[in-house]
């Protein structure tokens, strides 16, 4: 049995169970997301797919559907929102896109060209942040962390390995990992791991493998982030 | 040969040894349970003064979760620590009424008394100074925690005193009696504080209230198995609460009837249960009435709890208690214990047999979010303090997934008046869409502070006359999150059909700068974010920069718009209700003190925070200087 609801004037089916993103997702409607992953129980943290459901704001990822309800999406009033949230988002860490690896293939940075972010607006925070080389395969640069936990969630939930975790309260939360040192040499993550490929922007990066794909010709280079379907 | 490395190693591992015998002492206590992890954590804490690595190492083993999760745990409160922080570890409550009461001198005198650096540890590892949020102590104030114990009434002559005792390492347990005797100081009490009442009373009542259909045996078997429709008293109670008009006293005043019923009729699956929650997370800064309730009225807060329990077929219920109030623990453990050799808590309760209900306490670590229902069911869960996605609500999904109700101590307390007098009688009390009475923590500019009772409908006007305010500016009525009354609004009444409250009731007179009661209240939220979702977690501190950049005198029309842009974001996106007030007081302040900005705003465009000169104070620091030359002769807005 399937019931409806209206985005954006737009009816979209949707199953019992399913939140408004899910619904919108499978329908091909685009709402911006960062935390949210369809191989993971939803988070709500970013709060970048916020909507307006029967005139109230609240995060889509996690808003179950219901039949009739009325929600609003793309208006101006929730995109100057999200825009915000992104430039927060930038200020908070330390992102410099033209020397990142991650350029192009960065859902922060196609979130901030499909919002318009023009400038960061706010203050830098200009956190300090250590980097962790000890891998052997990996390389940790948490100045790039946006605290969505994808990684946490899928090391625990999928990977059953707990690499991840976020410590901290408030501006000082930050990303842990499993080791009495700190490292993640000392760890059991290996590049096979799911937690390896769920990084939204560039914390999680493989050795080795710098700049295999040149800048221009990726990812969200070649279709802006609401007409593609990776990751969603 | 026997080097220094042997010997060091030895000694390590002599260290290690001693503290997993604490560790594993500690979570025996706790029946290895995972969920008691921050109970755990902190009791630890208290035998080590602080977390070292070894007993984290050990907790993993006989816990069995990951590293991870503890360190997780123990960065998210503020008074867990994994750095060491000394063997005296002093907390100044930096409220705005500590302030108003000379705090920030005091913790000066302190520190330099101590040779210590605010926010550090002292050089031989010794003691550190630092400050930590409302510890609800303002009508007595200013006050500290030592090793998270309170002293209040903060004087230069005590703070000499105290510098005294750390540097000749008396252990606390020596120091003086007085130094943390806390008093109720009740200046007005109405039926809730002058209730009479012998432990046990108003379960009789309720019990005796049931109609004749609900024999003994059938209230027994709700009670046991909670079912949803059982017969007689369990009904009658909920009937009752609902009559009584009751709401809750957190401040958000739902109907706490209608949250109990939802409760006892939520679903339960195969070995689920319900639970009764009292929230004693007295964290608003400017309150401290629940503190007095359960100092001196625990019975009557114990007895609502075990009614609400009788209500909605509970068995387990938890005191959250703040751990500002670290000292209550030993007394309140001692109520809970009567109340077991009295037959009121416990097996069997009033000697029915299968009446069972009895009640953990659980204490805080310094997190002001863990008062959102949610957050605090995570904290009682032994998990971080994040306030969870709802629906659903904690009604059907609370401790451990299972159906909850949460509710305020102040509530449970005037529960157990329903439960003894009937709702009709509590409903008489008070205004129409407001019943019974409202404890109010009176601080600030006033002659008489303290607990003031009344019933709903008393105007902010009569307050202040009764407690003996003069030339008031202000009153900052439910703390930050709640709103702030100037002098043309007086006439309006504590009330959910005019100003709703958690209690706090702070008086501002006409010598305060009401910017900078809005800044010290931001500073608290930005400090309090649980840092969860992105609107709340970057937005309290972008709007600290920003208030500290008006108060350095560098603001500009600019930075304001900024603030009322912020507020806005806040308001509509934060995750929880800290997100969501956060704003409430600049806000407030600028709708009402606009002059009190105006002022600050000494710059016509935009000027940059960053300030060359004051970026040198590190290195003038480490190099001991402070003549003409180390500093930038040119100011901010170009004159050279």
């Amino acid at each position: 049995m399937s019931h409806t609801f209206t985005l954006d004037g737009k009816t979209i089916p949707f199953a019992e169970g399913q939140t408004i993103l899910q619904a919108a997702d499978a329908a091909g409607v685009f709402i911006p997301h960062l935390c949210y992953h369809p191989d993971f129980k939803p988070h709500g943290s970013c709060k970048l797919c916020t909507v307006k459901v029967n005139g109230r704001q609240t995060a889509s990822c996690t808003m179950r559907a219901l039949p009739g309800m009325v929600v609003e999406s793309e208006t101006e009033e929730l995109n100057d929102e999200r825009r915000a949230l992104t430039q927060m988002l930038f200020v908070e860490g330390n992102h410099f896109c033209p020397s990142c690896e991650t350029s192009g293939n960065c859902r922060l940075q196609a979130t901030a060209y499909h919002l318009g972010m023009m400038s960061p607006h706010f203050d830098h925070f200009f956190p300090s942040r250590a980097v962790d080389a000890s891998h052997p395969d990996v390389l940790l640069d948490f100045n790039r962390c946006i605290l969505c936990s994808l990684c946490v969630r899928a090391s625990r939930d999928v990977d059953g390995k707990n690499v991840f975790a976020l410590s901290g309260r408030g501006i000082k939360t930050h990303l842990i990992v499993n080791a009495k040192s700190g490292r993640l040499a000392d760890t059991n993550f290996t590049l096979a791991d799911k937690a390896a490929q769920v990084c939204p922007v560039g914390v999680i990066l493989p050795k080795r493998h710098g700049f295999a794909v040149p800048i221009g010709e990726r990812k969200y280079d070649k279709a802006p982030i609401s007409e593609t379907t990776e990751g969603r | 040969m026997g080097s220094f490395r042997e010997v060091e190693v030895a000694l390590n591992e002599m260290h290690a040894e001693a503290v997993a015998g604490i560790v594993d002492r500690v979570a025996t206590r706790h029946r290895r349970d995972p969920t008691c992890m921050l109970q755990i954590l902190r009791e630890v804490q208290e035998a080590c003064d602080w977390l070292p690595p070894e007993a984290i190492d050990r907790l993993q083993v006989v816990l069995g979760v990951p590293r991870t999760k503890i360190e997780g745990v123990a960065g998210f409160y503020a008074f867990l620590y994994t750095q060491p922080r000394g063997k005296y570890r002093i907390l100044f409550s930096d409220n705005v009424t500590d302030r108003m009461q000379g705090s920030v001198a005091l913790m000066e005198r302190l520190c330099s008394s101590l040779w210590v650096e605010p926010g550090k540890v002292s050089e031989d590892g010794l003691l550190s100074v630092d400050i930590t949020s409302c510890t609800g102590m303002c009508d007595q104030g200013p006050g500290l925690l030592v090793n998270n114990y309170a002293i209040p009434r903060l004087t230069a002559g005590l703070v000499d005193e105290i510098a005294e005792l750390i540097r000749n390492k008396v252990p606390l347990a020596e120091w003086p009696a007085d130094y943390f005797r806390v008093d109720d100081n009740v200046r007005r009490a109405d039926v809730l504080l002058a209730a009479q009442m012998a432990p046990g009373d108003a379960l009789r009542a309720a019990r005796a209230r049931a109609p004749s259909d609900g024999l003994m045996a059938s209230n027994m078997r709700s009670w046991r198995e909670g079912l949803p429709s059982g017969l007689g008293g369990p009904i009658a109670m909920l009937d009752d609460m609902k009559r009584a008009n009751l709401r809750g006293r957190g401040g958000a005043g739902f109907m706490t009837g209608i949250k109990w019923e939802a409760c006892r009729n939520a679903p339960l699956k195969p070995g689920q249960e319900r639970f009764v929650v009292c929230n004693a997370d007295e964290g608003e800064p400017g309150t401290f009435k629940d503190r007095v309730l359960l100092t001196s009225h625990a019975d009557l807060v114990f007895e609502g709890m075990t009614a609400a329990a009788y209500a909605i077929g509970a068995r387990r219920g938890f005191l959250y208690l703040r751990g500002e109030y670290r000292y209550l623990l030993e007394p309140l453990t001692a109520v809970l214990e009567r109340r077991r050799r009295e037959k009121v808590l416990g097996n069997d309760i009033l000697g029915l047999p299968g009446a069972d209900f009895d009640i953990e306490i659980h204490l805080g670590a310094g997190a002001y979010v863990c008062g959102e229902e949610s957050a605090l069911i995570e904290s009682l869960e032994g998990k971080r303090g994040t306030p969870r996605n709802r629906p659903p609500f904690p009604v059907t999904n609370g401790y451990l997934d299972q159906p909850t109700i949460v509710n305020n101590v102040e509530t449970f307390a005037a529960a157990a008046l329903v439960a003894l007098n009937g709702g009709e009688w509590y409903a008489s009390i008070g205004t129409k869409h407001s019943a019974g009475t409202k404890l109010l923590s009176v601080s600030g500019d006033c002659e008489r502070p303290g607990i003031y009772e009344y019933p709903f409908g008393v105007s902010i006007r009569q307050v202040l006359a009764d407690c003996g305010a003069r030339d008031t500016q202000a009153v900052q009525v439910s703390g930050p999150s709640g709103v702030c009354v100037a002098p043309a609004e007086f006439d309006r009444v504590i009330g959910f059909e005019d100003i709703p409250t958690a209690g706090a009731f702070t008086i501002f007179d006409n010598s305060r700068d009401m910017f900078e009661v809005a800044r010290n209240y931001v500073h608290f939220f930005q400090h309090e974010s649980c840092g969860f979702c992105t609107p709340c977690r970057v937005g309290t501190s972008l709007l600290k920069n920003l208030m500290d950049k008006l108060h350095n005198g560098v603001g500009s029309p600019y930075d304001f718009a900024e603030i009322e842009k912020l507020n806005q974001l806040l308001q509509a996106m934060s995750h929880c209700g800290l997100g969501h007030t956060a704003c409430n007081p600049v806000l407030d302040t600028i709708a009402r003190f606009r002059p009190a900005y105006e002022q600050r705003m000494t710059q016509q465009d935009f000027t940059p925070a960053f300030d060359l000169d004051r970026a040198l104070a590190e290195a003038r620091q480490m190099t001991g200087r402070d003549d003409a030359g180390a500093h930038l002769s040119s100011k901010h807005g170009g004159a050279a």
